[in-house]
């Protein structure tokens, strides 16, 4: 697959938040997008997850099957996690993966995979932060899904957290899968294409 | 696709289940007001027994309406909007999954509750019957059109009050019909026309609503 965006333009409140957004990714390319606050990082994401609709140009993703919507090939990992507090951490994943389709990993292998193993029957609402965003994490695996757009995704990660993160896309990345990370920390994935967005206003 | 679909459904059943106040509290709400009543009316037996229909389907369109922000707005805090909408299936349909769920847990308790609390507004045993009957078709078009109320106001932060003001006119048809048809049931005035009004308000609901919803919660995102 290939995920493009061409001469991408979106305003939000009447400012003009992307101008002229171009790129290509094709499979194993991460591109890596920083910028300062405001200057249109978690737009860019929503838009390639298909949430926003462009005011111009547009988002192709090319090389889906037939019959099927470009979203519905797209992991979107937010700010807002999608944890519900009230499920076990297991219950959460479980419901993830039959919302979105399913046929990745099993859920308890996910909870492995991103170190969250012993916590499986606990309430999401007692987790950390950090373990949340494990949780979130986790997600990329239930369901299998070509493009990962991951918003912030070092947020409240520990140092075992982040190397987890860069397996996990390394792996993604190695079986032809794109990502694409909004990001002020260096995450260290070898390969990456940078990207910097224009100045806040 | 029926798969998501029936994930949808068992994931928002769960979650009003394990979240307080998403299975019971319309219920409760819904014996408050029936139970409240008879002591504002005062003890008119075939008074009540007259407006017994009137009240109870008064009473559930209320309850129906106290829980139904909660519908989308949950989803919406906590960003599993954005996963409904990345999901393999149409969006109309995954809020009708959404409202199904809904309806199992709230509205229909109200209509499986209605013949017990009929007693303490003394309906006759027919009567129980026949209200029964008709909240058990009419509710669904209370909650689908209540959802389309919940898609509107979900980015709204008092949203929860908004939500009966928009959506009480909309269901004045299936209250008409609903109460029409419980009291002509046990008379002798024709019961069919009524009936099949009301089974009309539901199915038509059943329609446009989630379409409807869906439309709304797109516009939403813009």
């Amino acid at each position: 697959m290939r995920l493009k965006a061409e001469r991408l333009s979106i305003e939000r409140g009447e400012r003009l938040v992307l101008r002229g957004v171009s790129f290509d990714l094709g499979p194993g390319d991460a591109l890596v997008v920083t910028g300062p606050n405001g200057a249109g990082k978690s737009t860019l994401l929503r838009a390639l997850a298909y949430l926003l609709p462009a005011d111009e140009g547009r988002v192709v993703l090319e090389g889906m099957p037939e019959e099927t919507l470009p979203a519905e090939h797209v992991h979107l990992l937010g700010h807002a996690d999608a944890v519900k507090g009230a499920l076990t951490a297991l219950e959460n994943l479980d419901l993830w993966a039959g919302l979105l389709g399913g046929s990745g990993s099993e859920p308890s292998d996910a909870l492995e995979a991103v170190g969250l193993g012993h916590a499986g029957d606990l309430p999401a609402s007692v987790l950390s932060a950090g373990q949340r965003r494990r949780l979130s994490m986790a997600r990329l695996l239930v369901a299998r899904r070509a493009v990962w757009l991951l918003d912030e995704p070092a947020t409240a990660l520990d140092t075992d957290g982040l190397s987890r993160l860069a397996h996990l896309v390394a792996g993604h990345r190695s079986e032809g899968g794109i990502v694409v990370a909004a990001t002020h920390a260096d995450l260290g994935w070898p390969g990456e294409t940078r990207m910097v967005l224009g100045q806040a206003v | 696709m029926t798969g998501v679909l029936l994930a949808v459904m068992r994931r928002d059943f769960l979650l009003l289940l394990r979240s307080g106040g998403g299975f019971g509290l319309p219920l409760v709400f819904f014996l408050s007001v029936v139970a409240v009543t008879p002591f504002a009316i005062g003890p008119d037996l075939v008074l009540l027994a007259r407006i017994g229909p009137a009240i109870l389907w008064i009473a559930a369109l209320l309850s129906t309406l106290i829980g139904l922000d909660r519908l989308f707005g949950a989803d919406a805090e906590d960003g599993s909007l954005d996963l409904l909408f990345a999901a393999p299936a149409p969006l109309p349909l995954i809020v009708l999954a959404k409202i199904a769920a809904h309806w199992l847990a709230t509205g229909l308790p109200l209509a499986v509750a209605a013949p017990l609390l009929g007693l303490l507004l003394n309906l006759p045993g027919p009567t129980l019957g026949a209200v029964t009957l008709t909240l058990l078709i009419g509710t669904p078009a209370l909650t689908l059109l209540g959802a389309v109320g919940a898609a509107l106001t979900v980015g709204l932060k008092r949203g929860g009050l908004l939500l009966p003001v928009l959506v009480m006119p909309l269901t004045v048809p299936a209250v008409i019909f609903g109460v029409a048809a419980t009291e002509n049931a046990v008379s002798a005035n024709p019961v069919f026309a009524p009936m099949a009004l009301l089974l009309g308000v539901t199915l038509a609901s059943l329609v446009l609503a989630p379409i409807a919803a869906a439309a709304a919660l797109r516009g939403a995102q813009g």
